[in-house]
């Protein structure tokens, strides 16, 4: 993305703040906690790695961060706005504008190319169509995928997909990206051209919540958050 | 508030479609040959009905014909025996008629005997038809050549016949037509006139006009042939005494034709005892069609529906199935911050896109169809543009209906279980 078009973040003070939130799984007569009490505050243009053990509830918690589920008890806070209260829509609405996501499995649409693949968003914002085509070449080529607009992703490597996905997650502009071990399917080679993607993002001052098991990959984050059997075990700043 | 997008959405419904294309081109031909036989049906039953309403339109839906009909124990009587067997309208009848209902226009007398028609050698059985001139004012048909029949026919009993065209193109040489002479019976008649055969296309109910028919005065049909018909079967002679075989009642108004019929029947019942006549209402059959018609169209409509109903179960297997292989599409949807609206009027457009070429392609069925039965089996079809629109209708209807409940379901999926569906 380059500092022309995406505007940098002057914000400052807390966007995300979670107070004892809880994820309570029912498994047959089972009860999981994924989450047992989790407190914690987020800044503004903050990059956080969340750390762990497999099982520990990191995805359980970037899920809850995006709204993609909701907690069990306890407050989850976006921009001072209880999450709890809002219905589906309010959801949909929040993701839709705030929230930029990309998965460890890419979850690229496999019918829609490249171009149209990054345009989803912008589809869901209601921009005008004849805008969005500028804007997803833009995206495509500030990922270095310029010469792969019309490509689907099945004609793609995994590390250009996650480039793609990386596009798309940023197409709406978002507050905060959410990235659930975005290179964890990626060799070294790629997984580092993903990682200098996050931190020039950091650097235009976006907020950026990573779950990783690489200590190296941790390294680029300004907070590293340990989570053990769903709770925050501690913080390294 | 999705309008900007709407043509990208069909395109993306049409792009799944294509991607998925022998799946889509399945799941569309229950809704192609839904819609197609229907308007097929429909086709193929208006076509038969409109036939039968012009049939009786023929006899005319204003008018009322009562028929000369041998009473069941006169048949007995004659049995082997030379036997003078009496029954039927009397002449006096036909003026009792016109006389006693103010509504009736006008009454014409026919008397009907089937004799050999002969010119020089060529002979062909005629059905010799006395009437008045009133006749050719009931039947409209136009004059091929000549004049029909007058009144100072009637008056003078004239010896003059017109011709039904192919009856004249019989007996006629070619050429001579006009002022040529038949001999029927005993007697010659003199060619006034030549008229129009009617174009006979059914098979069902007479026409009032038969083919090989000469038309006399019935003053002179009385005089020469008088009352009597003499009918030779094996072993015996069998004359009958008929006076007259059909009067025909022209009503002016259409509304009171049933209750002038009514007052026919009464009346008759009091002179004809042993009920040697029946009244035949053009206007009674023509309703009677109507209702048949209705019945028709009820059962066609069952079959209709439930063949769109077969359609329609059709597309939502197909839409299920789809929501199923897509949950993992509808999970990115959703993550993105697709609402749920939208997921429901993405998959909504897929049924209409898929409902309404299905019924695109079945109303091309259904206009070629008809044409083959047509083209083939001679049946007349008349394609309806109700039932275009009603086929088209119910196809849409059908494909959104049955495409509701995947794409409600495909809604509602958990975005982070429809995340991780394989
Ligand atoms: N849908 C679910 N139903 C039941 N239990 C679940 C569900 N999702 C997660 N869990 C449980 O919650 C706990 C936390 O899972 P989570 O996916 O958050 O772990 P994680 O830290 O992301 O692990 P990994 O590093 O392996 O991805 C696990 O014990 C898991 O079994
Ligand atoms: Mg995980």
């Amino acid at each position: 993305m380059n500092s022309r078009q995406q505007t940098t973040n002057s914000k400052t003070g807390t966007i995300i703040r979670l107070e004892s939130v809880e994820k309570v799984y029912h498994v047959g007569n089972e009860d999981v906690r994924a989450l047992a009490g989790v407190t914690t505050t987020i800044g503004y243009g903050s990059f956080w790695a969340i750390m762990g053990p497999s099982g520990s509830g990191k995805s359980t918690m970037l899920n809850l961060l995006g709204c993609l589920d909701q907690p069990t008890a306890g407050k989850y806070f976006f921009e001072d706005q209880d999450v709890n209260l809002l219905d589906d829509n309010g959801l949909s609405e929040l993701r839709l504008r705030k929230l930029g996501f990309i998965f460890q499995s890419f979850n690229l649409i496999p019918q829609l190319t490249v171009k149209e693949n990054i345009e989803l968003p912008l589809f869901y914002l209601n921009w005008d169509p004849k805008t969005t085509a500028g804007r997803a070449a833009d995206l495509a080529e500030m990922v270095g995928l310029g010469d792969r607009f019309h490509h689907r992703p099945m004609e793609l490597s995994g590390g250009q997909q996650q480039r793609v996905a990386f596009a798309r997650a940023l197409a709406n502009n978002p507050e905060v990206l959410l990235a659930d071990e975005p290179t964890g399917n990626l060799d070294s080679t790629t997984s580092a051209q993903i990682m200098q993607l996050l931190v020039d993002l950091h650097k235009s001052g976006k907020t950026i919540i990573m779950v990783t098991h690489e200590h190296h990959l941790a390294a680029f984050a300004e907070k590293r958050l340990l989570m053990r059997d769903g709770r925050i075990d501690h913080i390294e700043a | 508030m999705m309008y900007p997008h709407l043509f990208q959405e069909v395109k993306l419904g049409l792009k799944n479609l294509v991607l998925h294309g022998l799946r889509s081109l399945l799941t569309m031909l229950g809704m192609v040959f839904g819609v197609g036989s229907v308007i097929a049906m429909l086709a193929v039953g208006e076509g038969a009905n409109q036939e039968a309403l012009e049939q009786i339109r023929l006899l005319g839906s204003n008018n009322i014909i009562i028929h000369s009909a041998k009473p069941i124990n006169e048949e007995n009587k004659a049995k082997g025996r030379t036997f003078l067997s009496i029954y039927g309208l009397l002449y006096e009848d036909e003026h009792t008629i016109g006389d006693t209902f103010a509504s009736v226009d006008r009454t014409v007398p026919v008397k009907i005997i089937r004799k050999e028609g002969r010119v020089g050698k060529r002979s062909q059985e005629l059905r010799v038809v006395g009437t008045t001139p009133a006749w050719f004012e009931l039947v409209r048909r136009p004059m091929v050549a000549g004049r029909p029949l007058l009144s100072r026919d009637m008056i003078k009993k004239a010896n003059v016949v017109v011709l039904s065209e192919s009856a004249a193109k019989k007996i006629l040489a070619a050429g001579k037509t006009i002022g040529q002479k038949v001999r029927i019976g005993g007697s010659y008649y003199v060619v006034a006139g030549i008229v129009r055969n009617l174009a006979s296309t059914g098979k069902t109910i007479k026409p009032l006009d038969q083919e090989m028919d000469g038309y006399i005065p019935i003053t002179s049909m009385r005089e020469h042939f008088g009352d009597v018909v003499v009918k030779r079967t094996a072993g015996s002679r069998l004359r009958e005494k008929v006076e007259l075989h059909q009067v025909i009642i022209q009503v002016r108004d259409i509304n009171e034709v049933e209750a002038v019929a009514r007052g026919i029947s009464t009346m008759l019942g009091h002179f004809h005892k042993n009920a040697d006549y029946r009244v035949e209402v053009p206007l009674a059959l023509l309703r009677q069609a109507e209702a048949t018609k209705r019945t028709f169209n009820i059962v066609l409509g069952s079959i209709a529906a439930i063949s769109l109903l077969v359609g329609g179960i059709g597309i939502m297997n197909i839409m299920l199935a789809s929501v199923t292989e897509r949950t993992r599409e509808i999970g990115i949807r959703r993550a993105i911050g697709a609402k749920r609206r939208q997921i429901i009027t993405q998959f909504l457009i897929e049924t209409a896109v898929l409902s309404s070429c299905g019924g695109l392609i079945g109303i091309a069925m259904g206009l070629f169809i008809p044409w083959l039965i047509t083209l083939f089996a001679g049946l007349p079809t008349v394609v309806t543009t109700m039932s275009l629109v009603l086929s088209i209708g119910i196809s849409l209807a059908v494909g959104i209906i049955f495409g509701l409940y995947p794409a409600s379901r495909a809604a509602h999926l958990d975005p982070i279980q429809a995340l991780r569906h394989e």
